[in-house]
């Protein structure tokens, strides 16, 4: 038995089994020559937090982006292997990835709000999808920042730049965002690297709200935060996906060796 | 630079000062007769206004458009291939652009625009939109790339599209850059004296159309420094010419920022 007394207990593994919002079957990632995703398969449960774990640079930023086709911008990376929402393969020929990304959302590493006012940051990917009318907009402005914890912080400056905010609330706005359009999915990328032990903790707590409308797949460093949040957890190493299940079975009883040693702190 | 805007303003203004001549004659008359103290520079206002609006309205959004190509949509070896090609397009002396308008596009503007010289306003105006486009070119492109990729990145996840990414997210924030190209695509038109000489066709008579060959403030600066002799009145006119094309280039490029700042 592990010793895991500085480890917080990962949630209590009472939530019930969900079925698969999306599975990853034999997912290859090529950045040139250079394989990143080595056949990796994954199930990521409705309704669950699924935590993707692993040393810098292991592939688990690669492994998301695929998942809404982020990759389609890079000309120079080539994606291999079936990723399906709901049963429908998302990388099918005729399969629109706009339409992918308007079900999956994205929240990034840094802070990336558009250089506009709050409101408009979050009012824009409903405008994109044909929302009009000031009133209609800023109701579902106001229940978008509400869900992301920001509104009682922000309802009086709407119209101020996004930019004039701290990064945790950056950050918040961006989640915001994303929720504004009601994806089915939202992927996080390290959402809370870039921001202080307060705003992360802030994020952490909306995590916990947002899965009960949402499916959600974050990639972190932290340990702590993993256990903390997640229900799932898939650990990466240099490419492989070395091990996925529970969380508190990850944490407690790992199967794979190199699971372990990272687990107790023997990689970096 | 402060001493030579001084300078010019103190010569500039010895024709209204010193020979009496009346600045609304100046301004408003088409009769261009220094010799009778008649200096009416309406006529090369109009040309140069004429042609620096008609390159800025075909040359800029041209431009912006090859730029937003080159740095959003074009594979990475082209824009590879094109960056320094622009880029010596806009080292190209003005005397080469006129060169090949006064052989390719003056010709050209006879047979089959209905022209009976082909000189004039329209051939000088395509020659200086073609002259600013490398400049816009080049500095548009520079000022997309310089907005980093997360925005981009950050719109297209919530299922934007390419074009409304551009339009909605990357055209804004490079908004300042892109002022910038505009504005210097702007002042190299309207101080373009050589290029525009060569085919506007050196008139001094209001144009009747974009057909008809008239003349610029520059091009007449051009066409008479030789004959002024130093004190007469065509010698001040002249100077008074060269007041004006500054004062026009600083309401144009005043003009543009606030136009882009409007539409913020």
């Amino acid at each position: 038995m592990i010793t895991m007394m500085s480890m917080p207990a990962p949630p209590d593994g009472v939530l019930p089994e969900t079925a698969p919002k999306m599975r990853v079957e034999n997912l290859n990632v090529y950045y040139g020559k250079l394989q990143a995703i080595k056949n990796a398969s994954l199930r990521v449960p409705k309704n669950r937090v699924t935590a993707l774990i692993g040393p810098s640079g292991c592939g688990k930023s690669t492994f998301v982006r695929a998942l809404n086709r982020m990759h389609d911008l890079n000309p120079s990376v080539r994606v291999e292997g079936v990723v399906t929402l709901d049963d429908e393969d998302i990388y099918a020929p005729g399969v629109d990835p706009v339409a992918v990304r308007h079900r999956i959302g994205m929240v990034f590493q840094r802070p990336n709000p558009f250089p506009k006012s709050i409101f408009d940051n979050v009012v824009y990917g409903l405008r994109i999808h044909g929302a009009r009318g000031r009133r209609h907009l800023m109701e579902l402005a106001e229940r978008s920042l509400r869900h992301a914890a920001l509104w009682d912080e922000v309802k009086d400056r709407l119209n101020h730049s996004a930019l004039e905010l701290s990064g945790g609330q950056q950050q918040r706005l961006c989640i915001a965002r994303v929720v504004a359009v009601e994806p089915e999915v939202i992927v996080m990328d390290e959402p809370a690297s870039a921001l202080d032990p307060i705003a992360t903790s802030k994020i952490e707590d909306l995590i916990g709200e947002l899965k009960k409308d949402y499916t959600v797949v974050i990639v972190t460093h932290s340990m702590q935060q993993a256990a903390r949040i997640s229900d799932y957890t898939a650990f990466f190493l240099m490419g492989d996906l070395i091990e996925t299940g529970k969380t508190r079975d990850i944490f407690f009883k790992p199967t794979d060796k190199r699971t372990e040693d990272y687990i107790t702190g023997r990689y970096g | 630079m402060g001493a030579l805007i001084v300078y010019l303003a103190y010569m500039g203004l010895q024709l209204f000062v010193v020979d009496h001549v009346s600045p609304l004659t100046f301004l408003f008359s088409s009769n261009f007769a220094p010799d009778e103290k008649h200096p009416g520079a309406l006529v090369f206002i109009i040309g140069s206004v004429t042609i620096t609006l008609f390159a800025i309205c075909v040359g800029g959004p041209l431009g912006v458009a090859v730029g937003i190509f080159l740095s959003l949509l074009a594979p990475k070896r082209l824009a590879g291939a094109m960056k320094p090609a622009i880029e010596i397009l806009v080292g190209i002396p003005s005397v080469v652009y006129g060169w090949l308008g006064l052989t390719l596009l003056v010709p050209l503007v006879r047979e089959h625009a209905g022209s009976q010289t082909g000189f004039g306003l329209l051939t000088a105006g395509i020659v200086l939109s073609i002259m600013i486009l490398p400049t816009v070119v080049s500095l548009s492109e520079d000022a997309l790339r310089a907005v980093p990729v997360a925005l981009q990145e950050g719109s297209m996840s919530l299922g934007a599209t390419r074009w409304q990414t551009i339009w909605n997210v990357l055209l804004p924030a490079a908004r300042g850059g892109l002022t910038v190209a505009v504005i210097l695509g702007i002042a190299r038109a309207i101080g373009e004296a050589l290029a525009v000489q060569m085919v506007i066709g050196n008139s001094a008579v209001l144009p009747k159309g974009l057909l008809a060959p008239t003349a610029a403030l520059t091009t007449e600066i051009v066409t008479d420094m030789g004959s002024a002799q130093e004190g007469t009145v065509l010698f001040h006119s002249l100077f008074s010419m060269a007041l004006l094309l500054l004062l026009i280039a600083m309401a144009l490029i005043f003009a543009v920022r606030l136009a882009l700042r409007r539409s913020a």
